[in-house]
């Protein structure tokens, strides 16, 4: 047995990673709905989900189940080859995006393989995660397109449109960052930031800020979500191009677009705010205290919370969370080998929350653009700053290196 | 047999699937999506020969930009279903005896060369991104200029033949 783990470890240990990852996304897929719904809700001084489960944290579960319970109906004349392959193109590629993104720091070797935090640890990862951006355009053209109807198309014309125009300016800020790291691996690049052990001095976002202005806008963009959802404007296209998917169909939509606002989260993260580097300068270790100082706290006050709640269910369920919360915060403290561990995942998986709470806010926020005043940003305003960022960035590389 | 050789043949079998299907399809979508899938195959064999960059750029390039560009205009246009005619006499008389003799030629230029075919020399250095990049602009560097020049060129006649309808 062991022989052949140590012989077969290559292919194994990566089959492992992905059902982890994968488990992993959708999980927190399921709870980033949750969360904007909940986000959301405040925002309009509403309460949100707050029925099933206590305050409606059951709510992705019941929604799952409702998705695969659901007839799936196939509308009359559809081009069938088209209409099926869409939902499952679309989530192929935004789970594949999520492949070559590095979590953490660490190299561990398991069976004799040697392995990182992250799926794929390849040198142009980078240009892998733009090669998949440019075919996810398929899933949703052909989802509007093999619909046979009226809205759907239009949705989905207007989103390859978007996302076409979108991804020259996405590729061309992040140019910026490629030629300050002279490299497209992802994991140089977060490296690259860290080399100085100052923190959060070092990072690109400072160098790079009109890169990063640049990177974010066109990424909401490319991700379809407020305030560039042109594709599936209500008030305009019904639902755009899924108008005529439901069940899970519709549910791959769904959880597709949830995972590429994660993956566009984690490469912003990589990119411009350091990955997993802590933002203090290495000399500070108390700050390696931080995730207990917050997972303590929080476990005690979602204790106290549960305590008070209106119902015995969550009188039971809500305290427990809490008490596995603070038990965790302790045993960091306790372990200094864990928590050592922990350090990378904990700042990268923090940077990407806030990203993702960004894209929420903003949807609380912000209105919907108008589509001629979307393409003519994107053209006439986006592309050609990007292009300065880029010839600004080469100029002043050029000028340090003289 | 290695996985590499393994990888091969499923990488090659789908290119030459998707390849057919692009002739035998009759909707002009399908055929499309064909040929998408050639070009994503055809990035896998490039990848399977350690060239990444030529193979990332192969699906940003082709499997990306000028295959959407292709879809987009059939969605835009809506095209039908072909009509399926029958073969025609040059297809009859000349394409398919020239089809089969340049398969011919090419089975017996394979089955000849068996064996000892000198092995290629493994120049991964030329591959690598930074290598191929400092190619292009020292040595390379007019040549890849103009191609710049003429792609611009194009863009504006497009943009020329686009407005005069106006």
């Amino acid at each position: 047995m062991n022989e052949f783990l140590t012989q077969y470890a290559f292919l194994i240990i990566p089959i492992i990673k992905i059902a982890i990852l994968v488990f992993l996304v959708l999980t927190v897929d399921a709870y980033l709905t949750w969360l904007e719904r909940k986000v959301i809700a405040h925002i309009q001084a509403r309460w949100g989900p707050h029925r099933v489960g206590p305050h409606g944290l059951l709510q992705p579960l019941a929604d799952g189940v409702k998705f695969i319970f659901k007839e799936d109906p196939m509308p009359a004349n559809v081009d069938k080859v088209a209409y099926i392959l869409a939902p499952f193109i679309t989530l192929m590629l935004a789970l594949t995006s999520l492949a070559v993104i590095p979590f953490g720091p660490q190299k561990f070797t398991i069976w004799g393989y040697e392995t990182t935090v992250g799926i794929a640890d390849v040198n142009i990862s980078l240009l892998v995660l733009f090669a998949i951006t440019a075919l996810s355009v398929y899933g949703i053209a052909l989802a509007g397109w093999g619909s046979n109807s009226k809205y759907s198309l239009l949705g989905g014309l207007r989103s390859s449109a978007q996302m076409i125009s979108y991804e020259l300016s996405l590729t061309l800020s992040v140019v910026g960052v490629l030629l300050i790291a002279g490299d497209f691996s992802l994991r140089n690049i977060v490296e690259q930031q860290g080399t100085s052990g100052q923190g959060l001095l070092t990072w690109n976002i400072f160098p790079q800020i009109i890169g990063f202005t640049c990177f974010f806008i066109s990424a909401i963009a490319e991700t379809n979500r407020v305030p560039f959802d042109l594709p599936e404007a209500e008030s305009e296209l019904v639902a755009g191009f899924h108008t005529e998917y439901a069940s899970m169909k519709f549910a791959m939509f769904f959880i597709a677009e949830y995972t590429s606002m994660i993956a566009v989260s984690c490469l912003a993260t990589i990119l411009f705010f350091g990955g997993w580097l802590s933002p203090f300068p290495a000399s500070w270790t108390f700050t390696h205290y931080l995730p207990s100082v917050i997972l303590i706290p929080f476990g005690l006050w979602v204790i106290y919370d549960g305590l008070r709640y209106e119902n015995i269910f969550g009188r039971i369920v809500l305290p427990s969370v809490g008490a596995v919360f603070a038990l965790l915060g302790f045993a960091l403290v306790a372990s200094p080998l864990v928590n050592g561990i922990i350090q990378g995942p904990f700042w990268f998986f923090a940077k990407v929350f806030i990203f993702l709470f960004v894209y929420i806010w903003m949807r609380g926020t912000l209105p919907r653009f108008r589509y001629d005043q979307l393409m003519s940003f994107g053209w006439k305003f986006l592309l050609p700053v990007s292009i300065v960022n880029v010839i600004l960035t080469s100029a002043v590389i050029l000028w340090r290196t003289r | 047999m290695t996985p590499a050789i393994l990888i091969f043949f499923v990488l090659a079998a789908l290119a030459v699937f998707g390849a057919v299907s692009l002739i035998l399809q009759r909707h002009p979508i399908h055929s499309a999506l064909s040929l998408i899938v050639v070009m994503v195959a055809l990035a896998g064999l490039y990848l399977l020969l350690g060239s990444e960059f030529v193979a990332a750029v192969q699906i940003i390039v082709y499997g990306g930009a000028i295959m959407v560009l292709f879809i987009f205009v059939i969605m835009l246009l809506n095209d039908g279903e072909e009509e399926r005619t029958h073969f025609s006499k040059l297809a009859t008389f000349g394409g398919i005896p020239l089809a089969v003799a340049i398969a011919g030629f090419i089975a017996a230029a394979i089955a000849h060369s068996s064996g000892d075919l000198p092995a290629a020399t493994a120049n991964g250095s030329l591959t690598s991104t930074k290598t191929l990049s400092m190619l292009i602009f020292t040595d390379f560097v007019y040549p890849f200029e103009l191609t710049s020049f003429l792609i611009l060129v194009a863009i504006l006649g497009a943009i020329v033949l686009a407005q005069r309808e106006n």
